[in-house]
This record gives C-alpha cells, structure tokens and sequence, in this order.
C-alpha cells in the first residue's frame, strides 16, 4: 500500500514518535511512503536544533537520520515553517535571520505537496494536532 | 478521478494559527480544482459567527478568507448542528447544519479526511 504521512506535532510530542513507528513499520512491511508532510507543529519535528537530553530519545534526529536512511521524500510546509522560525538556508537568507535550523533531507514546499501526496496515495495517515 | 478531501476545523478562529491552517489547506486544494469539503466542528465552528471584531484581539479577520471559499470553487461547506446549538450560534454564516448522523455518512462520502 502507499502510504502519505501528515504529521502536525512538535518532537517532543508522543504523537510525532507515534508517527516515525508508524513510517518504520509502514516499510518494514513492504509498504510505500509516497511522501512525509510536516505540517503546523509538525515543523518543529524536522528542526536541527533540538537538543534532548541523554536519557532522552532525540525524536527530531531519529527522523532526519530515518528519513536519509530510507530516501524518502521528506517536505516541510513553507508557510507553517517560517511563522513558527524554522529556517533553512535559503530563508533564512531571504528574510535575514541568523539562525538555520533545518537542512537535508528535508525540503521546504508548500500545501500542494500534501495535496499531491493525497492523491498519489492510497491512505492519508495522520498524527498529532491541536 | 481525483480523490476527495473532507476537512475538519474544530478550533476556534482566534486559538492560534490552527483555523487559518485548516483553511489554508481547503483554499490550496480549490486552487488545484480537487474535489475538496469543509466541515466545522466543536469551536471550529465559532469561525461561521457574524459580526466577528478580529482587530479588539489583535488579530486578522479570517471570515474574509472564508468568503474566497466560492471563489475557490469550494461549495460543500458544512458546520455540526451540535456543536452550533451547543454554543449558541443559531444563524451561522454560509455553512449547511449537519445533524450527527449526516456527518457520520458526510465522512463516510471522502476518500480521506484531515482533522484540524
């Protein structure tokens, strides 16, 4: 099956680790991952600048690494990015800030990405949200 | 044949950016031409309330971006009954009141559904 993972939850949220089980075992499987979809809060999950603590799991770094690991096509929304200060280079560029918190592997688009995700999967599966 | 979309605001206009995101993510999918519903739920519902004053809380009016919806040829636009009732909004603005059992078989009709 092809599978579009919407995630609307911070890293530190039980929702986002919810959703990188969920994104493992969907592959472990033998099923597809069309495409990741970081949306609202879902931002701060793909943020490079978490720094958990050592007896703590570093959810944001799991992704990244799951996510380079597998190839997968990993989008950030744009819009939900910049309001909430995740950043990457080129933004952060464009819009003068000093910092950039996100990088490889993922990429920052907008809403149509989740969209067309939509409509190339089989199942939407979302997790996390106000 | 495109896949449908049904999407659900359940928050309040003024509770954060999670109104604007949900509306964002309708307005986006009319922009495409894809089969797209809108359904306002608990105090999602308190978007549809007339004669809202967005600038006493320092905020932007999002009724205007709920007035583009037609213009983004999105016309199945849905608020709960229940939760209407439940918070004395008898005259919601350009939603259709949907009892429980309609939403059950509304949801029942889109291929996928986005909660927000």
């Amino acid at each position: 099956m092809k599978f579009a993972i919407a995630l609307y939850s911070a890293a530190h949220a039980p929702s986002s680790r919810r959703a990188l089980l969920f994104a493992q075992a969907a592959l472990a499987g033998g099923h597809e991952i069309v495409r990741l979809f970081f949306y609202q809060d879902g931002v701060y999950s793909a943020s490079n600048t978490i720094v958990a603590p050592q007896d703590e799991q570093d959810i944001a770094r799991q992704w990244r690494e799951f996510v380079s690991q597998h190839q997968l096509d990993g989008v950030v929304c744009i819009a939900a990015a910049l309001r909430r200060g995740v950043l990457n280079s080129e933004e952060a560029t464009r819009y003068q800030r000093s910092a950039i918190n996100l990088d490889a592997p993922w990429a920052l688009s907008g809403l149509g990405q989740l969209h067309d995700a939509i409509q190339a999967a089989d199942r939407l599966i979302c997790f996390g949200g106000p | 044949m495109s896949k449908s979309l049904l999407v659900i605001s359940r928050q309040a206009p003024w509770s954060g950016p999670s109104a604007r995101e949900a509306l964002d993510i309708v307005l986006a999918g009319g922009a495409f031409d894809l089969p797209i519903g809108l359904l306002f739920m608990d105090d999602g519902v308190f978007q549809l309330a007339p004669h809202q004053n967005a600038k006493a809380v320092q905020q932007k009016d999002l009724s205007a971006n709920l007035q583009a919806l037609g213009l983004f040829g999105i016309d199945d636009v849905f608020a709960c009954r229940h939760s209407l009732a439940a918070r004395g909004l008898t005259r919601p603005t350009d939603a259709q009141p949907l009892s429980n059992d309609a939403i059950a078989q509304l949801i029942d009709r889109y291929d996928q559904v986005i909660t927000l």
